[in-house]
């Protein structure tokens, strides 16, 4: 799906709580945030990738309530500065659960690496707004998406699975 | 501690009222706004007070604000801003975020609710229709006494017959449900999700995160108050009634039908813990009638569809941080009741109803975008709250039944918004602040 400069096709604008809804693809919602990081902080980037990893070992489902396919976090260089992207497939519009992922991220350990960017709201735990704010400054929407499987929640994915799963038990059984 | 002396009665009780009138006011200026407001403002009681005097009070009376009401009566421009945004553009502003298109729109509302003009709302609440005249000349001499302050419109609500539970113009008992505050003195009720902290409906107090942050200034403004949310939504009696009829053909199908649209039986009785038969004694009795959960007691809806009423509005432990989204409900019925039987009489009859939380985008305005009007909640694909979601007649309703479910198409709308507003309730101490020209 071609996506119109600015990311919204005008016509069909919905409007969430913060503010006017990126439009869902057959790559589903999402979002593609670049932002600068502040000079020296890499290594608390790479720390933050093994508590999350830590986190999601002990709490598998710590993240669900995002309504999450995928999260890719990606550091680049551009003329000797650093950046960072955070790019995430979603269900739903991420304005929807704004509130209940800053609580997510702000409990312990996970807090961390939004900090580390230039310019991040330094009241983001009390203030979803600015918090929002800043994540729609440094949305660089999509203007091109595809989908292998267009549409398709990650629930339905995972309902899919535990059928198979099912099958092949009874198949087993079968012998 | 809560100041219990300070902060306005409606957020922590009910009046036990069968009648009441809401006003809706405009000052001419902020004079005259401040003569009136130092008139009424010994009229309204705290929590304190309220409770002290319930066995002999006739009459209860609550007041609250507009953005633009605190602007007319003198409230200076960096104290304005420090107000949230949402409270600052009012609900007609937010439409589209909760919902109010079509037949819902702002442009479709009575009681010139939506421009700046509206100020003020004065909540009477009386033990019945006799003390509701009596108590309505009292307030409209204050108002003459003020000349300058006048009436924009007003709604009578009262309750409707039977008198021995409340409940709506569809028929379901109502006022089960109340979240119960730390420091409060109430008690939860079983299942009803433990003490919250007074912070997410009190400004002022530590909310379920921490301590209280980003108020509105001065404090002695913005402490002891609350967000109000009003929404008048009509309620269409003869469809729900063609409705049941056409889609159950008995009087018990019709029966579990409107419970399955509710999650309760009209009886008051939850679904999760009557699921096959109405149990009236259970749904009259506050011990039983909120013992229960979603996730363990009927994850796919056989009970309690995952799109009805009470389980969009608080799906309990199935949602994210649950308690950063509750509201207190208060509110009444109005209109005369359509008789059993009866067609459609063309009269407006429904609810007048108060959401109060202390963030009206993260409490209020995300229970209508998300839990009642998102068609995606809980992959739901097509469908929004039966009973308030917005429809227009091309959505549908899911029924999980075994075999196979049920699936309801083309679920016309049974209530219609025709009014709303939102309002800041200050405490007591506000309110001399603002006579005083803060
Ligand atoms: C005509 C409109 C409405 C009708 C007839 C209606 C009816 C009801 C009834 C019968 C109950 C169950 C009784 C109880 O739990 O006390 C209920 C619960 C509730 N309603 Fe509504 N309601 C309406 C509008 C709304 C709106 C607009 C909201 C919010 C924006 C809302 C939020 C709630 C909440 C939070 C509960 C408690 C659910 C629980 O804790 O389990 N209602 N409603």
């Amino acid at each position: 799906m071609a996506i119109p400069e600015g990311g919204f096709f005008p016509d069909a604008v919905e409007y969430g709580r913060y503010g006017p809804i990126f439009p869902k693809t057959p790559a589903c919602y999402g979002f593609t945030i670049v932002a600068k990081i502040i000079p020296g902080r890499e290594e608390v980037f790479r720390e933050h990738g093994r508590t999350l990893e830590k986190a999601i070992e002990e709490q598998p489902h710590f993240l669900a309530p995002l309504q999450l396919h995928y999260l890719r976090w990606v550091l680049f260089e551009i003329e000797g500065a650093t950046y960072f992207m955070y790019q995430g497939i979603f269900d739903t519009d991420f304005d929807k659960y704004t509130e209940d992922a800053v609580e997510l991220f702000s409990q312990s350990g996970i807090s961390t690496v939004f900090e580390n960017l230039e310019g991040f709201p330094a009241d983001w735990k009390t203030n979803p707004a600015a918090f929002v704010e800043f994540v729609r400054a440094h949305h660089r929407p999509s203007f091109l998406e595809y989908g292998e499987y267009p549409y398709v929640s990650a629930d339905e994915v995972k309902k899919s699975l535990r059928v198979k799963a099912l099958f092949s038990d009874i198949l087993d059984q079968m012998q | 501690m809560l100041d219990l002396d300070d902060i306005q009665y409606i957020l922590l009780n009910r009046a036990p009222a069968r009648a009441g009138r809401y006003e809706f006011l405009t000052f001419d200026s902020a004079a005259a706004g401040r003569a009136w407001l130092s008139a009424m403002v010994e009229q309204v009681q705290s929590v304190a007070a309220m409770r002290a005097s319930i066995a002999d009070e006739k009459r209860w009376v609550t007041l609250a604000f507009t953005w633009h009401g605190l602007r007319a009566l003198g409230v200076d421009e960096a104290s304005l801003a420090t107000f949230p945004e949402e409270f600052r553009q009012g609900m007609a502003a937010r439409a589209a975020i909760l919902g109010d298109t079509g037949a819902n729109h702002p442009d479709h509302w009575v009681g010139d609710l939506t421009g700046p003009e509206l100020h003020a709302i004065v909540l009477l609440f009386t033990r019945d229709i006799a003390d509701r005249a009596h108590y309505q000349e009292e307030l409209a001499s204050i108002r003459a006494g003020a000349p300058g302050t006048d009436l924009l419109s007003a709604i009578d609500v009262e309750a409707i017959p039977p008198f021995d539970h409340a409940h709506d113009h569809f028929g379901y008992r109502d006022q089960l449900t109340n979240p119960a505050i730390e420091g409060s003195g109430d008690e939860p009720t079983p299942g009803s999700g433990g003490l919250l902290k007074p912070g997410e409906f009190i400004l002022g107090y530590p909310d379920e995160v921490g301590p209280p942050a980003g108020l509105p200034q001065p404090e002695v403004l913005a402490r002891n108050g609350s967000y109000m949310a009003y929404r008048r939504l009509q309620e269409h009696v003869g469809k729900f009634r063609e409705f049941l009829a056409e889609h159950g053909e008995t009087p018990a199908e019709q029966e579990l039908l409107a419970a399955k649209l509710m999650g309760r039986w009209r009886s008051g009785a939850p679904l999760v813990l009557a699921p096959d038969a109405d149990d009236p004694e259970l749904g009259a009795d506050p011990q039983r009638n909120n013992d229960f959960n979603y996730a363990q007691d009927d994850p796919h809806g056989y009970a309690v569809p995952l799109g009805a009423h009470i389980r969009r509005v608080n799906p309990r432990d199935t949602a994210a941080s649950i308690n950063r989204h509750r509201m207190i409900r208060r509110g009444a019925t109005y209109g005369p009741p359509l008789p059993d039987n009866a067609p459609e009489d063309g009269q407006e009859r429904g609810v007048a109803a108060f959401l109060l939380c202390a963030s009206l985008i993260r409490q209020f305005e995300f229970a209508q975008n998300v839990w009642i009007n998102d068609k995606n909640f809980h992959e739901l694909g097509n469908e929004r709250d039966p009973i308030v979601g917005t429809q227009d007649g091309t959505l549908e309703f899911k029924i999980p039944t075994r075999p196979i479910r049920r699936r309801i198409t083309g679920l016309p709308a049974f209530t219609t918004v025709r009014g709303g507003a939102y309002f800041f309730i200050p405490g007591l101490a506000a309110l001399h602040w603002l006579v005083a020209g803060g």
